[in-house]
């Protein structure tokens, strides 16, 4: 693991998933995914239950491997992350929370086409760097933790980054050609 | 509810499309999908839009056109229809030296195999010939599909590429 402080799924995070509760994932154009998200203070009992939100939400998606606070309605710097088991996942960090996360360093800009669950009927190509450093701090402790990463969770990271300061992927996509309409074939 | 089908073309020039959508918003016609691009030196507009009769919508772009040397249709198109996918989603890319039917003998492949194209653009640059298509394929035909495309391909002397195109939901 690539970072200062052990940010994995550790007890307190499964009973912090255990503890939340499935909220409803709101889509675009709703406003609330559009405004920049509030600083956190991460040891508010409000925040610590956000996130507990936001990891039993993303636990009952199915394919969700990241979500934002403004996703379930919630104008605020907070997301989850879980890349684990996915087929393009290379670095992963399990599951964990973030608050008040910013990008600190990002290279090697790699396209890849994404979808996101706020906009459930299109996709986009959009750049992302492969290899991003990440400081945030942990919801709970508030404990300020640096992450490197790559490929997959390097992506998820910087999509749920964007939605805290109300980006979508739609806001990035690569060109006027880059949009499609999001095929899932059952 | 009816759909209207408007195609407008013209010599690019700077307000072709705020020209033809404040006509089109002046109608309340609600304009929803679209594409709009420059085609060589023209500026090329496909678009669908719901609410007002096409007689209304084709005498008011009629009156546009002339002014602004543009030509537009607008045909009523009934109802959408669904769009649900018809199979795996791929990007084909094929790309060479420019000659006659290279995009018949290429989409002619993808008919044969059941495939449908759902975007499609072609660009030549100079003596380069691109074309590159969103293509869905019947399950496990991708295979074969493929190899009969470079077969295709190998006949026309150009190069071509099936590649699955995956997104990843974040």
């Amino acid at each position: 693991m690539s970072c200062d402080a052990d940010v994995s799924l550790d007890a307190w995070l499964a009973d912090l998933a255990e503890a939340g509760l499935v909220r409803a994932v709101v889509s675009a154009p709703d406003p609330v995914l559009a405004g920049e998200g509030a600083e956190v203070d991460p040891t508010d009992p409000a925040v610590i239950g956000l996130a507990a939100d936001l990891v039993a939400t993303m636990r009952v998606s199915p394919g969700c491997v990241g979500l934002a606070a403004p996703q379930i309605g919630v104008s605020a710097r907070v997301f989850a992350v879980d890349v684990t088991g996915h087929p393009k996942t290379v670095t992963s960090h399990g599951t964990f929370v973030l608050c008040n996360a910013t990008v600190v360093s990002a290279s090697r800009w790699r396209p890849g086409r994404e979808g996101c669950m706020s906009v459930p009927d299109l996709t986009g190509d959009v750049k992302r760097a492969s290899r991003v450093v990440v400081e945030g701090v942990l919801p709970g402790t508030g404990e300020s933790v640096r992450l490197t990463t790559d490929g997959f969770e390097a992506r998820a990271l910087q999509h749920e980054i964007d939605h805290c300061a109300g980006l979508l992927f739609l806001d990035r996509v690569a060109g006027a050609h880059a949009l499609y309409q999001r095929k899932v074939y059952l | 509810m009816e759909e209207l089908a408007i195609t407008v073309i013209g010599q690019d020039r700077p307000g072709i499309v705020a020209d033809v959508a404040e006509v089109l918003a002046g109608l309340g016609a609600n304009l929803t999908d679209s594409t709009m691009t420059r085609l060589r030196g023209h500026f090329a507009m496909t678009l669908v839009c719901t609410g007002p009769a096409a007689a209304d919508v084709e005498a008011a772009l009629d009156e546009l056109a002339a002014r602004s040397r543009l030509v537009a249709t607008v045909r009523s198109v009934g109802p959408e229809e669904s769009t649900a996918p018809t199979g795996e989603p791929y990007v084909l890319s094929v790309h060479g030296a420019d000659r006659l039917g290279i995009v018949a003998a290429v989409t002619r492949v993808v008919a044969d195999a059941g495939g449908n194209i759902t975007d499609l653009t072609t660009r030549l640059a100079g003596p380069l010939y691109v074309l590159v298509a969103e293509v869905e394929l019947p399950p496990g035909s991708a295979e074969a599909t493929e190899q009969r495309l470079t077969e295709a391909a190998a006949g026309l002397g150009v190069d071509v590429v099936l590649r699955r195109a995956e997104s990843d939901v974040l």
